[in-house]
């Protein structure tokens, strides 16, 4: 079995965004929905209502931008790295949206959530420290 | 009963889209070049295999399951368990794709899930 454990520079741009545009993309998505009321999920007409407002909304379409320029990176690394690898790195989003929080939107984050952005860090620097693709070439 | 069955779709079906979705890009090929036009033409050809519809197809009844499940259940008791995913996503991956899943990058993985759950439940 060929191991290909080189960790390359387009893996590691990639993953920065990914990880970047994945909580950018969070964060805009419910500042914009939480900006038109929420939705009802009771009922199929509550869903499609509150939806409706969401993309009369500037933040949701930023928000989805994001979330397509994530899906794109993820779609990318996916090409060449183990999805194994790739799946738990971006869990690095956690930790950015916690951060953005409360940098930018000034929230209070309790002890226990900064715990817990800790241990996914270390969690994903663990995982990063694992060759990038282990499966058999298929190429 | 149906919260547990609905989270049982969540983790299982969408870590299984997320394996198709992979199986779907494996078989394209790493991609070697980033101009918009290539990458274009590589989500074109991602698209034209049939693992990618079927990915997306469960994503996608993953995501809804998961919609019906956040307006049933508290987010603080719903994510948590669907960080569960890194875990059955890791299996899959040994099963279906043939990675080598060593015990760091276990370790790592289980560090994810824990934090993820300290993360909402702090």
């Amino acid at each position: 079995m060929k191991l290909r454990g080189r960790f390359r520079l387009k893996t590691r741009v990639l993953i920065v965004l990914m990880v970047l545009f994945g909580a950018l993309g969070d964060v805009l998505l419910g500042k914009g929905m939480r900006q038109t009321g929420g939705v009802a999920l009771t009922s199929l007409r509550g869903i499609f209502d509150g939806l409706d407002l969401g993309f009369h909304n500037h933040l949701v379409w930023m928000g989805i931008l994001s979330l397509i320029v994530f899906f794109v990176c993820y779609l990318l690394l996916l090409s060449w790295a183990d999805y194994s690898f790739v799946t738990p790195t971006s869990a690095a989003s956690y930790a950015v949206v916690t951060i953005l929080g409360w940098m930018v939107l000034g929230e209070t984050v309790p002890s226990g959530r900064w715990l817990g952005v800790l241990v996914i860090c270390f969690g994903v620097f663990l995982v990063g420290r694992t060759p990038s693709r282990t499966d058999t070439e298929t190429e | 009963m149906r919260v547990w069955l609905l989270l049982a779709v969540v983790v299982l079906g969408g870590t299984a889209g997320e394996i198709a979705v992979t199986r779907a890009m494996k078989q394209i090929g790493e991609v070697h070049h980033f101009h918009p036009r290539a990458l274009l033409g590589v989500l074109g050809r991602a698209f034209r295999v049939k693992w990618m519809w079927l990915g997306l197809g469960l994503l996608a009844m993953g995501f809804f399951s998961l919609l019906t499940l956040l307006s049933w259940e508290n987010v603080s008791f719903v994510v948590p368990l669907t960080a569960l995913s890194y875990v059955v996503g890791a299996l899959m991956a040994k099963l279906f794709l043939g990675e080598e899943v060593d015990q760091i990058r276990w370790m790592g993985v289980l560090l994810v899930v824990l934090g993820v759950v300290l993360v909402y439940v702090g």
